[in-house]
């Protein structure tokens, strides 16, 4: 109960991460390859696998690129590739989690069993099966993976919806006639946005994991471009080297899904 | 009362100069209870008086060296049957709670746990404190279920929660509470939850074992009639601050604190309402009027009717401008009529008319003009409001809604007629206390400026001074603005007070209907005499009188056939039932003072 000054100072900051954690990797993502000192793909030193030094802060990778310049593409591609697959996931899966909360009988039973279908199936399969089909490109790559991560999303906010669809203020809505578009957006969903965005972190560290993971079996981002999943890939062998070319990107993907969620956990709506 | 003995032994609790302080969120901590004093001698009942807010819960936690969550005690001593409470370390209060204290908290219903069947709860605090082996605590727990008068007390304990009434349990848990035999028995509002009639029960097997275990008690509560039973002393506080201390009966009969006499005058019943005359005399149309409506469940059995059923032909016509009244006990169907009413309970047969046009079972099939004028205003107003939305955006939307002009002085205007400054058009819900939020809900539906207003026991979660207000308000806004009130309560003061016409229901059947003018008057139907009979008066006595005339009155009752069905539904508690009760339905007669009555008893019989 009782909480040491030092500590309460420290809660008291983190409700004001989320906004400037999120700003700082869109910044990143977008302007990383302006801030590259090298282009990405320009093989750079005779040494591979090179440590720290001034001239490469992070070293080079096993062909001698500079791993600093190739980091800062591969954050951009892999932020705004599963911020896309996140945004479009959520979107989808909330929406379509309170109208099955809201109408239930048929349309939920509908929408549930058919995203109870497209969860049975592992993640990294239909992954593949989609990349197979139609190519890895990035529009297909953003559109499998929120297709996959939807119904995760559905299933989190139905339920959070099925226990505030039954309070009396959506009933004082639905019985004033209310269109559901209103009594989604404005009576359901400000009441949900704390556990809502702390899936929505969690469907992100999903679209890291499924993207690197995909990347990492070379069916994901394909070069010139690429992402932090691919250059742990490729460095691998660095590891025996304890090369910062494959824990640099490594590092990266702990840093950005952990903080995110860390962030967005501790985001409170107003109803708090 | 005796406390003045020659010798007298020191309080067995004693609590000096509280001071709790509590902290919302992180903001500064600021007091809850400041400096409160008192004692308790042995074996003395003392009760904590106060509304919600004042700190009473906060200073009977206190004395179990509890505080709420963002709370903790920051000065004073307490002390309890020798211990000293705030100097205790955890293992030791863990011991001392439940051995020496024990809490019976208001809702029994959430305490147990549904999946367990009860004596093991029952018991849980013996074994847990090794009091007692086993087969003693299920002996001791037996006797105490006898002692309150529990029914089968052999066997109850094998049941499980869902399966009791809410009296039962509230029994149960005290059992619970007093299985270890604790010195200090804490009771936080126990009755708060339950129907008057039910209420008799429980206070009388509280008195019942307290005269058997002798244990000392503090008795938490805002009802000063309840105080009136079971206290000796009586601490009243308002914003944690102690106002008066004195003798029951010195602080029922002779208040000298303004604010206790605030209390008594908020309890004393009184008449608010300047009744209309509205009758049914043909000439006005009613602005609702229900006709022989039916509503059950688990489908239509081969007569037509539902296999299950909670209103059975039940009628109410309602005039402009009227309040009408439905009063009965928790499942007499009384929220399935408002429900049915306000278009979310479809029914089985019979109808309703709304200014004279029929209304749709469903909702969504009624005229935006009916859906309108017809408004529902809900029990919890902390369910009600969305706490997301502030209170002027809840009123600016039913209105641009319904197309009305929807400006700051329109909504500042609906403020000031709930009595609530416009200032707090900003504010979010969770910001306000109960009263203000009741009055956001009243608001919220004279937005659409209605005809009609169903009230679902708008004042039940509320404190008395706060629920005087908002009947106050009600009648205001009946003189001004002309609306029909429909007002379900189980609060008889309440109903008293401000309605019109009364319509009495029991396990769905209107057993009786009557002008507000004709309830003081005999005869009336065995069940209404019961309600009124069950509202707790504030002489000391009262209770022991309504217990007395209970026993009496059960002898001459021929005895029930198992075969039910047909007959009368109030057959089965009827303290006057006669042979005929149990296979003819009671015919509907009216009394010379105007009263519908349905009843097989004539006038005479029941006068």
């Amino acid at each position: 109960m009782t909480v040491a000054p030092f500590a309460r100072r420290w809660v008291s900051v983190i409700p004001r991460i989320p906004g400037s954690l999120i700003l700082f990797w869109l910044l990143l993502a977008l302007l990383g390859p302006v801030l590259a000192p090298f282009a990405p793909g320009e093989v750079v030193s005779r040494t591979v696998f090179a440590p720290i030094s001034a001239h490469h802060l992070l070293g080079t990778d096993y062909l001698g690129r500079d791993v600093l310049s190739r980091l800062l593409c591969g954050t951009g591609s892999t932020v705004l590739l599963c911020a896309a697959t996140t945004v479009l996931a959520c979107t989808g899966g909330v929406f379509l989690g309170i109208i099955a909360a809201l109408k239930q009988g048929l349309t939920d039973t509908l929408l549930s069993r058919f995203m109870d279908g497209v969860i049975s199936i592992p993640s990294l399969l239909s992954a593949l099966v989609a990349v197979a089909a139609f190519g890895s490109s990035v529009p297909v790559l953003v559109l499998a993976m929120s297709l996959i991560y939807m119904p995760g999303s559905y299933r989190t906010c139905r339920m959070l919806a099925l226990s505030i669809v039954r309070r009396d203020f959506v009933l004082a809505a639905q019985m004033r006639g209310e269109k559901s578009g209103y009594i989604v957006l404005r009576e359901v969903l400000p009441n949900m946005t704390g556990p809502v965005m702390a899936d929505v972190g969690l469907r992100f560290i999903y679209a890291v994991r499924l993207l690197s993971n995909l990347s990492f079996l070379g069916v994901g981002l394909q070069p010139p471009l690429t992402d932090l999943g691919s250059l742990t890939r490729e460095n691998l062998l660095g590891l025996v080297y304890g090369a910062p070319a494959v824990i640099a990107p490594a590092l990266t993907i702990a840093v950005l899904t952990v903080g995110l969620n860390l962030a967005l956990d501790s985001y409170k709506g107003k109803a708090g | 009362m005796a406390r003045h003995g020659i010798m007298q032994p020191p309080p067995l609790i004693s609590v000096q100069n509280l001071q709790l302080t509590g902290r919302r969120g992180r903001g500064l901590e600021t007091p809850i209870v400041d400096g409160v004093s008192f004692d308790v001698a042995e074996k003395e009942m003392l009760a904590l008086i106060g509304e919600s807010g004042s700190g009473k819960t906060s200073v009977a936690l206190a004395l179990m060296g509890y505080a709420r969550r963002g709370c903790r005690i920051a000065g004073g001593k307490i002390r309890v049957a020798g211990y000293d409470v705030t100097e205790m370390p955890p293992a030791e209060l863990r011991s001392f709670r439940g051995k020496t204290i024990a809490y019976i908290a208001q809702n029994a219903g959430a305490a147990f746990n549904p999946a367990l069947p009860l004596m093991d709860q029952v018991i849980e605090p013996a074994l847990l404190h090794h009091v007692m082996p086993r087969q003693v605590a299920i002996e001791r727990a037996i006797f105490l279920f006898e002692l309150m008068a529990l029914p089968s007390p052999g066997t109850i304990g094998a049941r499980y929660s869902h399966e009791l009434s809410g009296g039962q349990l509230q029994r149960l848990m005290a059992a619970m509470a007093l299985i270890t035999g604790p010195e200090v028995v804490i009771f936080d509002e126990p009755t708060t939850a339950l129907d008057v009639t039910t209420q008799i029960e429980v206070l009388e097997a509280f008195r019942t074992v307290r005269r058997e275990e002798g244990f000392t008690g503090v008795y938490v509560t805002h009802d000063l009639a309840v105080v009136a039973q079971m206290a000796d002393r009586a601490v009243v506080l308002k914003n944690g601050v102690v106002q008066e201390e004195g003798t029951t009966e010195q602080i029922l009969s002779a208040p000298r604190h303004a604010y206790t006499q605030a209390l008594l005058a908020a309890n004393t019943p009184q008449v608010r309402n300047a009744p209309t005359q509205a009758t049914d005399s043909g000439t006005v149309v009613p602005v609702l009027d229900v006709r022989d409506l039916v509503v059950g469940y688990g489908g239509t059995g081969p007569d037509g009717r539902p296999r299950h059923t909670i209103l059975s032909d039940v009628s109410l016509p309602v005039m402009p401008g009227e309040t009408m009244g439905i009063i009965g006990e928790s499942g007499c169907g009384k929220s399935t009529l408002i429900r049915a009413i306000a278009g979310i309970q479809p029914w089985t047969s019979g109808g309703i008319t709304f200014e004279g046009e029929a209304l749709a079972p469903r909702i969504e099939a009624r005229s935006a003009a009916q859906r309108r004028h017809l408004q529902l205003v809900a029990q919890n107003a902390d369910l009600v409001l969305n706490p997301a939305m502030s209170v002027g955006d809840t009123l600016r939307r039913v209105l641009t809604f319904n197309g009305d002009a929807a400006n700051g002085a329109e909504i500042g205007r609906l403020l000031d007629m709930v009595r609530l400054p416009s200032a707090l058009a900003d504010r979010f819900p969770p910001e306000l206390s109960g009263g203000q939020k009741q009055r956001v809900n009243l608001a919220r539906a004279l937005a659409a400026r209605p005809r009609l207003v169903l009230c679902d026991e708008i004042t039940a979660a509320l404190d008395t001074v706060v629920a005087a207000a908002i009947l106050d308000l009600m009648m205001e806004l009946k003189r001004e603005l002309g609306i029909a009130w429909l007002f379900v309560t189980h609060d008889l003061h309440a109903l008293r007070s401000v309605c019109d016409r009364v319509a009495v229901l029991y396990a769905g059947h209107r057993v009786e209907f009557t002008p507000i003018s004709a309830l003081e008057e005999a005869p009336h139907h065995p069940y209404t005499r019961r309600l009124e009979n069950s509202v707790p008066e504030m002489r000391a006595d009262w209770l022991t009188d309504v217990i007395s005339l209970r026993d009496q009155g059960s002898e001459p009752v021929p005895a029930l056939s198992s075969s039910r069905g047909a007959g009368c539904c109030y057959a089965a508690r009827c303290p006057v039932r006669i042979a005929i009760c149990e296979v003819a339905t009671p015919p509907v007669w009216r009394s010379p003072a105007g009263a519908l009555i349905s009843c097989h008893l004539t006038s005479q019989d029941l006068s």
